[in-house]
């Protein structure tokens, strides 16, 4: 059994960070972690930037992430890795989804969505930028992107020995269980 | 088995395992899923209530009755809750009865962050405050074993980040608890003064029992470890404290918060050099150990706003921060925003249109503050837009200010608590006007069904409470029941309410915009006709965006509600399917 683990999840709301880290759980628990996760509901979900937090290890206490503790954020959205970036560890790993979400400001054009953001994030931490809108759209079903995202994560953290198809058996509705098998199998294929 | 379970789904399992019958609640962030998932275990009748009050009373009644009940709601719902509560307090249980409070430090969905701990307090019942899922469910079975062995409410305490956090839960088996019979006692049930004048000294002595108990219960416990530092926690804290020292400092961690262990607090006092208490917002805890004479080190260095977490204990306490990445690039924010096609926009767009002060209420529609619709000037707390306007009209009227004040209420908050405020406005001859923003459903936490739904927490099929006739039964003169998708319809209203001086009141009924099937319809931009002067893009709709010059509507997001083709002046943008 290794040291805790922290993933933190970014994303907006109704990118599907809650299902992803949802069976990213299930699965670590089945296989004798112990787990606690953090996340918040209600008003930000209403298109507001969201977080889900995810920590495994043999013992885990704080369900809360603090800044500089993360060991990987998945980035569901590109702005979303740079406003969380502080809580990553010097020596972590952004994975991020190279879509751009513009938020209420930039749709009217007060503001203007940041350039080159990928650019900036691989400046100073590593990052593995995946299209996963891309991926999963090719699969049939844009909304799939969550479970590619949790492909590559699973591949990064060297989980594949997990039986991870069972689990998202276990949590998504039957008839999406084929989109998002193909979609984990695509995620384990980018790195 | 185990699961990973959210604390508020926890707190469910609790009284499912520990043989609750009878459960209420009014929706409210981050309690709610209390007794959605509650409404799970068929064994348990639940339902929702209009109000925390109402929630809290039914329970008072199922106790009484001989059930071990539950009522939850968030920490706000407690003040609404609090005038039950506290006489609750003097004339005990008959079964079992808890009742749960989620707080929401840092106010990630509330209006203001209270600590609710003092309600304990105050309401003289005993508290129990988890740390995580495990304990979530396991005191169910604490407060429901005190409440009947000390006739007593208990307030179970929790958090956010304990209610929405998750964990691993043990998972039990249902104990069969049988209703205690039921035998009428007007000395203790019927608190008129004579009564009430001796329950209090019953609750004074009780007090003194819990005390006791409070020393000696196993979830109020020493952890020692080394005694240069010693930290006194409880709740979610607790779990930072472990995080940032692990098996460093010796801790008591105190799961038992009212009445609070004195003589634990200075056995443990005594066993360490240096006295911390870690806890959220108030200073509760420190108080009591200050008047016991000990010195203790808490607010001076820990914030009394928003959440704690493991970084701010760590660098108080031991003055260390973690290296973190930092990046020079700003982001725009990303605030919360009301969806695509919610029926609310439009009735916003007319106001802001006419320019008349809006008081408004909690729910998604206190979104229409955010620009650009700007749209509303107040929110306080469930249902004082339509109490509030009518004092808004009078103050003005009174001192011969002419003008018109709306409200703008939810259909649930209609319910919970804006009825008296319109029987308010009939009563005293007010003529401020309340427009009902009925979405037919309990939207911001997440669709709950209310008495205007037609249907139950448990799914059965219930009578729907018609706004419009309860309205004109209440005096109401005029009821004008509009579209909030067409325009010119919410205009027309809005416009005979600030004409008249008849009491008023306009239900704008349309379906949120989540209620599946997700409505299907399209608009676009004629790209030819379209003058780019921007009229479109002060509905703040996501759909609708400015790009390079060019206006366009993405038509995944668009649910073809047309607002933007009735604001449009030129025609330029029209219905595609």
């Amino acid at each position: 059994m290794q040291e805790v683990k922290s993933i933190l999840m970014v994303g907006v709301g109704g990118q599907g960070t809650i299902l992803a880290s949802n069976v990213l759980a299930e699965g670590l628990l089945k296989n004798g972690y112990d787990v606690k996760m953090s996340e918040v509901h209600g008003m930000s979900q209403r298109g507001g930037s969201v977080n889900t937090q995810i920590r495994f290890g043999e013992k885990v206490y704080s369900p809360v992430i603090e800044v500089g503790a993360a060991d990987v954020i998945v980035a569901f959205e590109k702005m979303e890795a740079v406003r969380w970036l502080n809580y990553l560890k010097k020596d972590g790993v952004v994975i991020v989804n190279t879509v751009e979400i513009p938020p209420l400001s930039v749709l009217i054009s007060k503001e203007e969505y940041p350039k080159n953001l990928i650019e900036e994030i691989s400046k100073s931490v590593k990052t593995i930028a995946v299209d996963a809108d891309k991926i999963a759209e090719s699969l049939g079903n844009i909304k799939a992107q969550n479970i590619v995202l949790l492909g590559v994560l699973v591949k990064y953290l060297g989980l594949q020995g997990i039986d991870w198809e069972e689990v998202i058996k276990n949590n998504v509705p039957q008839k999406f269980v084929e989109l998002n098998t193909n979609a984990f199998r695509k995620g384990l294929e980018v790195i | 088995m185990k699961k990973i379970m959210m604390g508020d789904e926890a707190v469910a399992r609790g009284a499912y395992e520990y043989g609750i019958t009878f459960a209420a609640a009014y929706p409210g962030t981050p309690s709610t899923e209390i007794i959605e998932n509650i409404a799970k275990y068929k064994e348990i009748y639940s339902e929702w209530a209009p109000n925390e009050k109402v929630a809290v009373e039914a329970a008072i009644g199922a106790s009484i009755a001989g059930a071990r009940s539950l009522a939850a709601m968030k920490h706000v719902g407690l003040n609404v809750a609090a005038d039950p509560l506290f006489t609750f307090a003097y004339t005990g249980v008959n079964g079992g009865c808890v009742i749960v409070t989620a707080d929401d430090p840092g106010m990630h969905s509330s209006q203001n962050e209270q600590d609710n701990r003092y309600y304990a307090k105050f309401a003289k019942i005993p508290m129990l405050e988890p740390s995580d899922s495990q304990e979530c469910k396991d005191f169910v079975g604490y407060a429901l074993d005190i409440s009947e062995k000390y006739d007593t409410p208990v307030l179970l305490r929790l958090t956010t980040r304990v209610s929405h956090g998750k964990g691993v839960v043990e998972l039990g088996e249902r104990q069969n608890v049988e209703m205690k019979p039921y035998k009428k006692d007007i000395p203790k049930y019927v608190m008129v003064p004579a009564n009430a004048q001796k329950r209090h000294v019953v609750v004074e002595e009780r007090l003194k029992a819990l005390r006791q108990l409070s020393e000696e219960i196993s979830i109020n416990r020493i952890e020692w470890n080394d005694r240069e530092i010693g930290i006194i926690t409880s709740g979610i804290s607790y779990l930072y404290v472990k995080e940032v020292f692990g098996d460093e400092v010796s801790i008591l961690k105190l799961g038992m918060t009212y009445p609070l262990p004195s003589e634990l607090i200075k056995k443990f006092a005594e066993g360490v050099k240096k006295l911390y208490v870690v806890e959220e917002l108030e200073p509760y805890i420190e108080e009591h150990v200050k008047s016991l004479g000990i010195k203790v080190i808490g607010k001076e260095i820990l914030p009394i706003v928003g959440e704690l977490n493991p970084g701010i204990i760590r660098k108080a306490i031991k003055g260390e921060e973690l290296e973190h990445i930092s990046v020079d690039t700003k982001v725009p924010g990303r605030p919360p925003m009301l969806c695509a096609g919610c029926p609310h926009r439009g009735v916003f767009y007319v106001l802001k249109k006419k320019r008349v002060p809006v008081l408004g209420d909690i729910g998604c529609y206190t979104l229409g503050a955010a620009p650009p619709l700007e749209a509303i000037d107040t929110c306080v707390c469930m249902g004082a837009s339509v109490s509030g306007s009518h004092g808004f009209q009078k103050a003005n009227e009174h001192k011969g200010r002419k003008q018109k004040t709306f409200s703008v209420i939810g259909d649930s908050t209609f319910f919970h608590s804006g009825i008296t405020g319109l029987i308010n406005i009939v009563y005293n001859k007010g003529n401020a006007v309340p427009i009902i923003l009925d979405n037919r459903i309990t939207a911001m936490t997440g669709h709950q069904h209310n008495p205007g739904t037609g249907k139950t927490l448990m799914g059965e099929e219930a009578p729907e409470i018609d706004i419009a006739k309860l309205s004109e039964a209440i005096g109401v003169k005029r009821v004008r029941v509009v579209d909030p998708f067409n325009l010119k319809e919410v205009e027309n209203a809005v416009d005979e309410a600030v004409n008249t001086d008849d009491t008023m009141v306009i239900i704008a009924k349309g379906p949120c915009a989540l209620i599946p099937p997700k409505p299907q319809g399209e608009c676009r931009i004629d790209q030819d006709k379209c003058k780019k002067c921007g009229l479109c893009l002060r509905l703040g709709c996501p759909a609708i965006s400015k790009k390079d010059g060019i206006f366009s509507i993405d038509p995944d997001q668009c649910t073809g509600c047309t607002v933007c083709m009735q604001v449009c002046p030129f025609d330029a943008i029209e219905k595609v399917r």
